[in-house]
C-alpha cells in the first residue's frame, strides 16, 4: 500500500482486542500462529453474524482495520458484533481504536457493539479517550516486538481459548 | 461435530456432484454421500479413482488425502495448498536446524522420548529385563554425541535391544527376530511396517493443521522429498501407538497367520488383515486419556497435535521441548 496516511497505525482491531484478553494470545496471533481455524466458537460467531446481519454492508476494510459493518446516519456508525459480554473491555477498546483510527483520517464516528445473543447493544464514543487508545497501541507494539511470547497466566478464560493447548500442554 | 478420519479400503470412485462428495463402491450400485464437514482426512488403500473436481473440493475444505499401495505402504499425500502460514515460525524452525547445538538437542530429545516410551512398553509387557540400566548408559552416550550419525547410532542400538526383549513376550509364530523392512520377511515385521506407515500419514495430517513446516526436521535429514518432521515425531509415537496395537492384535489372536500372504517381495497383510488392523488403529486413535497438564481428556490422535504444539513453543523460545512419555 503506497503512502497510506496512517503509516504509524499498523496494528489491527483484533490485536487491540487480544491485548485486553491475553498478551500471550496477542503475540502468537501477531506472528501468524493462529488457532481460529480450530475454534467452534469462531465458526458460531461467523454463523450468527451471517444470519442476523446478512443484509448489512459488511467487513469494511479501511487501511489496516476491518470493521464488521458500517451504517451511515447523521454521523458514521461502526458496528461490531460480539458473542458474549465477558470480554467487554476488550470489545470496547477495539471499538475505540476504530474511532481513533477514523478520527485520524478526519472522520467523526461513533461505535455500536452488538450482542445479538443477549439482545443488547452498547454505544461508544471516543470523547477524550484518545490517551487510553494510544497507550494500548504502544503496548501492542511492545508485545509484538518481544522475541518470545509473554508467559501465559492461567485464568478462567483459558479454557475456552483456542490457544489453550498451545499454552498449557 | 467432531471431524473424523475416513478410511477407504474398497475399490471405487471418489467424485463430487454439486456440493457433495460421493464414494461409488465398485461392488455397489448407489454412490454413498460423504459428509465433507465431518471429515478430517482420508486414507485410501483400495484402487480408487478420484476426479479432479473431488480434489478441488477437498483442497477447498483443507482435507489431506493419503494414498497407500496395495501392500499397504504409504505412497504419498494430496496435501492441499497450505492455509496456515507464519513466516516468523518458519524462520525459527529453520534456525533450530541450522544451529548445530540446537539441532542436536532436538534430535537427542526425539531419541530419548522414543526410548522412554519403549521402556514403558517393556514394563507393561513385563520383559524390561535390564533395559532401564542400559538406557542410562546409552543416554550418557547420547549426551556426548556431537553428530547426528552418532545419535542415530545410539537410537539403532536402543531399538535392537527393545526388539529382542519384546520378542520374549510375543507368541512363537510372531517373533520379530530381526526387524526387516522393504520387504518385511515375516508376519510381525509386516504388521509393524503397516502400522508405522499409517501412523506416519496421521502425523502428516496433524502437521498440516499447524504452522510447522513438515519438511524441516532434526533427527532425520530434511529435504529427502519426504515430510521428515513427521518421521521425527513418529519416533515418539511408534512405540506407544503402532507397537502396542501390533502387540495386542497378535496376543489376542485378532490377527493370525491366515491374515498374511507370502509374496516375492516379502510377507504382506491380506485385504482382510488390513481391514482388521485399520479398524484397530482407528479405534485406538479415538480412545482418550486424561491429560495431566491440560486436565482434560484428549484422544490418542490429539496427542500428536499436542506434540506439534510443544515443538512450536520450543521454537518460539518458551521453555524446552519435553517429549511425550506415556503415562497411560
Amino acid at each position: 500500500m503506497e503512502e497510506y496516511p496512517l503509516d504509524d497505525l499498523l496494528i489491527t482491531g483484533t490485536e487491540i482486542n487480544y491485548l485486553f484478553i491475553c498478551p500471550t494470545k496477542l503475540w502468537y496471533f501477531a506472528k501468524g500462529i493462529t488457532m481460529e481455524q480450530e475454534s467452534e466458537w469462531v465458526d458460531l460467531g461467523k454463523f450468527l453474524h451471517e444470519r442476523r446481519y446478512g443484509n448489512e454492508e459488511k467487513e469494511v476494510q479501511i487501511g489496516r482495520v476491518k470493521i464488521d459493518f458500517i451504517r451511515k446516519g447523521e454521523i458514521i456508525e461502526v458496528h461490531e458484533v460480539k458473542k458474549g459480554k465477558s470480554m467487554e473491555k476488550a470489545h470496547e477498546m477495539q471499538a475505540l481504536y476504530y474511532l481513533y483510527y477514523l478520527k485520524r483520517l478526519g472522520i467523526e464516528a461513533k461505535a455500536v457493539l452488538h450482542y445479538p445473543q443477549l439482545n443488547e447493544t452498547k454505544e461508544i464514543t471516543l470523547d477524550g479517550r484518545e490517551r487510553e487508545v494510544e497507550e494500548a497501541i504502544q503496548e501492542v507494539v511492545r508485545i509484538k516486538s518481544l522475541p518470545a511470547p509473554p508467559k501465559p497466566v492461567k485464568s478462567k478464560k483459558c479454557r475456552k481459548c483456542a490457544y489453550y493447548e498451545l499454552c498449557w500442554v | 461435530m467432531r471431524k473424523r478420519s475416513k478410511t477407504i479400503l474398497s475399490d471405487g470412485t471418489l467424485f463430487r456432484r454439486e456440493n457433495t462428495l460421493y464414494f461409488q463402491n465398485a461392488k455397489m450400485k448407489k454412490p454413498k454421500p460423504l459428509v465433507v464437514e465431518g471429515i478430517y482426512d482420508i486414507y485410501i488403500y483400495g484402487h480408487v479413482n478420484i476426479t479432479s473436481q473431488a480434489l478441488h473440493y477437498l483442497a477447498q475444505k483443507g482435507i489431506a488425502v493419503h494414498f497407500f499401495n496395495h501392500h499397504g505402504y504409504y505412497d504419498g499425500s494430496f496435501y492441499p495448498r497450505e492455509k496456515l502460514h507464519s513466516g516468523d515460525l518458519v524462520i525459527r524452525q529453520v534456525e533450530h536446524y541450522l544451529n548445530r547445538e540446537k539441532r542436536l538437542q532436538l534430535a537427542r530429545l526425539f531419541v530419548k522420548g522414543s526410548a522412554l516410551n519403549m521402556e514403558k512398553n517393556l514394563k507393561r509387557w513385563k520383559v524390561a529385563d535390564g533395559f532401564s540400566g542400559l538406557l542410562e548408559e546409552l543416554f550418557r552416550e547420547l549426551e556426548m554425541a556431537k553428530k547426528i550419525t552418532e545419535i542415530m547410532n545410539v537410537e539403532a542400538r536402543i531399538r535392537s535391544e527393545y526388539y529382542s526383549r519384546w520378542d520374549e513376550h510375543l507368541p512363537e509364530d510372531f517373533k520379530i527376530v530381526k526387524r526387516t523392512r522393504r520387504p518385511p520377511e515375516n508376519e510381525m515385521n509386516a504388521l509393524i511396517s503397516f502400522l508405522n506407515s499409517r501412523l506416519y500419514a496421521t502425523i502428516v495430517s496433524e502437521l498440516y493443521n499447524t504452522q510447522l513446516v513438515p519438511t524441516v526436521s532434526y533427527l532425520h535429514e530434511p529435504g529427502e522429498r519426504r515430510f521428515s518432521l513427521a518421521l521425527d515425531l513418529s519416533e515418539i509415537f511408534k512405540p506407544i501407538i503402532a507397537d502396542r496395537i501390533a502387540n495386542r492384535l497378535v496376543k489376542q489372536g485378532t490377527i493370525r497367520k491366515e491374515h498374511f500372504r507370502g509374496e516375492l517381495n516379502g510377507v504382506l497383510l491380506t485385504k482382510e488383515g488390513m481391514r482388521k488392523v485399520v479398524e484397530a488403529y482407528n479405534d485406538e486413535m479415538r480412545k482418550s486419556v486424561r491429560h495431566p497438564n491440560l486436565k482434560t481428556n484428549v484422544t490418542k490422535q490429539r496427542l500428536i497435535r499436542l506434540e506439534a504444539y510443544k515443538l512450536m513453543r520450543h521454537f518460539v523460545g518458551v521453555g524446552r521441548y519435553d517429549p511425550l512419555v506415556a503415562w497411560f
